[in-house]
């Protein structure tokens, strides 16, 4: 049995470093996840480090009881059978839609043409942004690099995470709406929710003392 | 060459075809000793019968016509067809009824794994008893029926798909508010339902009450640690319990009071069935006392379906442990 009696999705990516940190500030020692850069299991901690797009499907079916992710993923993958329990605060992020600078990007292609193309890593948050403000949209789904869809010619704007504004403006790429904005979420399995509730409420209880301080 | 399957279906060969009609007999076995007789109802079901059972379910099926351009749809649920069978056949008949079926139901959802489109269930529907008499009896065959098939850890989440909705009420929260409290709790948003509470302009113990009961989950002392206007909505439970208690079955019982499920017709208690060596729930039911008079008299009616491919995994599972 783990310290906490739980198995734990951790993101590699962004999240990581604040996720260790957070799982330190626990009384968890991460220092064996830190030294050990390839190592993806650590059965003696109860903690399993993925993609942070995979760690909804690890905890829904139940490969991991609880895991950390960010609410872009949650977003993304709506349909998840998982519960969302905490809002951790950190890794924050905004997901906006952005194009070239100049006069009315959107608005031209949107009246001239009828669509607006746009490329995303975020088909469904894409898709489901512009249907719901009454436009129609084309979305071209990437897996790399979206910057440059707008620079190529490939669409007409982009839709994408943010956090500094950095990356666009190297890109010559102004913001021009706000979707939402996104932190990290704990998450659990409905099934370990309910068998392990002890467990959870506990590890829930001294995230929401830690992340409160 | 291979001759593909459509996604979401597949082949069963003879050792877990063996085996899936052995658990599925030790099943009906324990029902029909209860009283219960097993019925078959059509593959096919007009849509309309489908659509008046739960207008959502409708949009999950797998729709054909026929030579009149009637729409037939497979059927996404076994409830539905029953509460249309018991209407048409067994309208005046004023003693309890009691029903099972083992048939496969079809919902055309986004395929991924452990989510498939033709799925086996084995149910039990208890119709013209009512509540809490009627949830315990469904509860404890449920309960017995997974022992018969040897399962040692399963458990089964008991809630109330009216409470949080009543407690609402009760706040006078108004309508849309509700709504959308109640859709984000059915998402199993946590976060979600908390943001929202905080919105209303509520008194701290609401706020606190709202935020708490959802994750109030566990033995009968979880009904102690509700106060307020939410004591007497939790009344009926305690009631349940104890009748629970009677029939020696309480100790496998979780009381959860975010439960809600997803279906549209229940109307009270509501059950999902647990096994440590399963991700998703194994089962799944509740009470439905209004879905009967949709289509004629209405009477008050409780049921539960098992996913018998996923019994069979927490089966197997068992078998490994003990071995």
């Amino acid at each position: 049995m783990t310290a906490t009696g739980l198995t734990i999705a951790v993101p590699r990516g962004a999240l990581f470093g604040e996720t260790l940190d957070l799982l330190d500030r626990l009384g968890l020692d991460t220092r064996e996840i830190r030294e050990n850069e390839r190592r993806l299991i650590f059965p003696e901690l109860g903690v399993i480090t993925t993609r942070p797009s995979d760690v909804p499907t690890y905890v829904e079916h139940g490969a991991a009881d609880i895991g950390i992710t960010g609410k872009d993923v949650l977003l993304e993958q709506g349909d998840r059978e998982v519960y969302e329990l905490l809002d951790l605060r950190y890794g924050y992020c905004r997901m906006i839609v952005a194009a070239r600078d100049g006069d009315d990007p959107l608005g031209e292609p949107l009246r001239r043409r009828g669509s607006v193309r746009v490329a995303t890593k975020y088909p469904h948050i894409a898709a489901e942004h512009f249907a719901r403000t009454g436009r129609q949209a084309e979305i071209v789904e990437v897996k790399g690099s979206v910057e440059i869809g707008p620079l190529t010619g490939l669409v007409d704007a982009i839709v994408d995470l943010t956090a500094s504004g950095r990356t666009l403006s190297e890109n010559h790429l102004v913001e021009h709406e706000q979707i939402v904005e996104c932190t990290a979420r704990l998450i659990a399995n409905p099934v370990s929710h309910k068998l392990k509730a002890e467990a959870i409420d506990l590890f829930v209880e001294k995230v929401r003392e830690a992340v409160a301080q | 060459m291979i001759h593909p399957v459509p996604p979401g279906t597949r082949d069963v060969l003879p050792d877990e075809m063996r085996e899936l009609r052995a658990l599925s007999a030790r099943v009906l076995e324990t029902w029909q000793g209860a009283g219960y007789g097993e019925v078959w109802t059509p593959t096919l079901e007009f849509e309309d019968v489908m659509r008046r059972g739960d207008d959502r379910t409708g949009a999950a099926g797998f729709r054909t016509f026929d030579d009149h351009g009637h729409v037939l749809t497979l059927r996404t649920d076994g409830t539905i067809p029953i509460a249309r069978l018991v209407a048409n056949r067994y309208e005046h008949a004023d003693a309890p009824l009691r029903l099972c079926y083992f048939a496969h139901a079809y919902r055309a959802v986004k395929v991924r794994s452990g989510q498939p489109r033709e799925f086996l269930q084995g149910g039990l529907e208890l119709i013209g008893l009512p509540g809490p008499a009627g949830d315990a009896e469904v509860i404890a065959l449920t309960l017995e029926a997974l022992q018969g098939a040897g399962l040692r850890r399963h458990r089964l989440g008991l809630g109330d798909g009216a409470l949080y909705g009543a407690l609402l009420a009760e706040l006078e929260v108004p309508e849309p508010a509700r709504d959308a409290l109640i859709e984000a709790l059915s998402r199993r948003d946590l976060v979600g339902v908390e943001t929202r509470v905080r919105r209303l302009g509520l008194s701290d113990a609401a706020i606190e009450l709202l935020t708490r009961l959802p994750t109030l989950r566990g033995g009968p002392e979880v009904l102690d640690r509700v106060d307020g206007p939410a004591t007497r909505a939790v009344e009926g439970l305690r009631e349940l319990y104890q009748l629970l208690a009677e029939r020696g079955v309480a100790d496998r019982v979780i009381l959860d009071l975010g439960l809600v499920r997803e279906l549209g017709y229940y109307t009270g208690a509501v059950f999902e069935v647990y096994d440590p060596a399963v991700g998703f729930a194994i089962g799944g039911g509740g009470r439905y006392d209004e879905l009967l008079g949709r289509f004629g008299r209405p009477r008050p009616a409780c049921g539960i379906a098992l996913d018998i491919h996923r019994v069979h995994v927490a089966q197997l599972e068992e078998e490994r442990q003990a071995s």
